[in-house]
């Protein structure tokens, strides 16, 4: 790989949309290449600063109001989650990510396609089963040691409570057949399962938001842990979260 | 699909989002809207915010931005085009177009490599100097992607901001997905290079 093609796809790297076999492409690359991994790390600093600084608008109250009022006037309230799910179907999903026939450097690979099934699949499962939490405390310092021996990596758990985001305990479940630390937090009525499954050797990937079957997915990778965030919070409170996390473990 | 149109309709959605928006019809409006505002209505900042950065002016953003969930509200049953977060920043970007260039589609640069690479401070020292006086780090970045040029600034917004992946930025600006990732490079470069002589200009002074 040379220069000029790493200066392109090190974006790709950045955002987390590189498959595999190109990301260690890159990354040799940018390993032998004194330039493009300064280039590499001014971008990753760049995007943290982005990320960091509060860039998005809100939309102001009369915007909301003058759009509501022009819709026409049905029962108030929303339309349930269920009404959402049942309308769902994977196989359909799959078949329509197929069809849309992407170029296939830069997808991320199948697999992350079907872990993020899976996630969710979990995520669901968490709240229909009383498998929602093993060890039940909103400290911190009682979760992370739970985890020792039962996980060959210690987790990062951050208590969240001061910005709005309520620990509640952890669990150990499974995601791709291997052992997955959950932390589970709160936010008003919802849950957000906070998946963190070790990835030993895989490169920093920042966040990308996704959405499943009317679940929201913020999924970054650090320190070599998959870090999966799902919720059906709305995406800029999940995003919120995220960033709070990220802000958090690197203090 | 158009790309000059003003609703792509081309894509393929997650099959959920095309079950909601495409319901049978026979129910009364108020289902309808009811699920346009739930499914739509979540989209509401991302979209102002959308609007904020391509025309740069905040009365601009409202009137597009309310064009814009009009227009979809009026397309949402025939809804057959991408999840709905995505089809929604493809009519708004639409929208706003057509209100910068008088209902004319812009003339882009047919491949981003040709566009030269203006210093974006060449002409604004004194809004360097304006930016580190108020050492407002997000209004300054606001700044510096504000200056960048349209086509370069919509893959920032979408992919930084309203964080889509670059398939869905490749639907809402109707380009393939090797277009998308060239023009971020090079859109990032240009805002690294603006960044960096900004805090240049702090240091210096």
């Amino acid at each position: 790989m040379n220069c000029d093609e790493a200066n392109i796809l090190m974006h790709a790297l950045i955002d987390g949309e590189l498959d595999a076999g190109n990301a260690r492409a890159v990354e040799a690359h940018v390993g032998s290449c004194v330039t493009c991994a300064k280039q590499m790390r001014d971008f990753r600093d760049m995007r943290r600063a982005m990320g960091a600084a509060s860039l998005r608008y809100r939309a102001p109250e009369h915007l909301r109001r003058r759009i509501e009022e022009k819709l026409p006037a049905g029962r108030t309230g929303h339309a349930s989650r269920r009404a959402v799910l049942q309308g769902f179907s994977v196989g359909a999903v799959a078949t329509a990510l197929a069809a849309s026939g992407v170029v296939a450097i830069v997808m991320r690979n199948d697999d992350q396609r079907r872990i993020l099934g899976e996630v969710v699949s979990a995520h669901l499962r968490s709240l229909q089963g009383q498998h929602l939490i093993d060890v039940q405390s909103s400290d911190q310092h009682t979760i992370k040691p739970w985890f020792n021996g039962r996980l060959d990596v210690a987790p990062p758990v951050v208590d969240l409570t001061a910005q709005g985001f309520t620990l509640i305990g952890g669990r150990l479940d499974y995601l791709d057949a291997k052992p997955a630390a959950v932390i589970v937090y709160r936010r008003r009525v919802h849950v957000i399962n906070l998946f963190c499954s070790p990835s030993p050797g895989e490169a920093d990937r920042g966040a990308v938001m996704e959405s499943l079957q009317g679940y929201n997915v913020r999924h970054w990778i650090e320190n070599g842990l998959d870090l999966w965030a799902v919720s059906d919070l709305n995406a800029d409170e999940l995003k919120e979260f995220g960033q709070k996390f990220e802000a958090a473990t690197r203090k | 699909m158009s790309v000059g149109g003003v609703e792509p309709y081309a894509f393929r959605a997650p099959e959920h989002e095309r079950v909601m928006a495409g319901s049978p019809s026979g129910k009364h409006d108020g289902g309808k809207a009811e699920r346009f505002k739930a499914l739509a209505l979540p989209h509401l900042d991302d979209a102002y915010t959308l609007a904020r950065f391509l025309l740069r002016n905040a009365s601009d953003a409202d009137d597009a931005v309310q064009e814009c969930f009009l227009r979809a509200f009026r397309h949402f049953d025939s809804q057959r085009g991408p999840a709905v977060k995505p089809w929604l920043m493809a009519i708004l970007r639409n929208v706003c177009r057509a209100a910068r260039s008088g209902n004319r589609p812009l003339a882009l640069a047919e491949d981003s490599s040709e566009v030269e690479v203006k210093p974006l401070w060449r002409d604004a020292d004194s809004t360097a100097e304006e930016l580190l006086v108020r050492q407002d780090n997000s209004d300054a970045m606001r700044r510096l992607i504000e200056q960048l040029p349209d086509e370069f600034r919509e893959v920032i917004v979408l992919r930084e901001i309203n964080d889509l992946s670059y398939r869905d930025i490749a639907t809402v600006i109707d380009t393939p997905i090797g277009t998308v990732m060239s023009r971020l490079a090079r859109a990032r470069t240009m805002l690294r290079d603006a960044w960096i002589a900004v805090e240049g200009k702090g240091r210096s002074t």
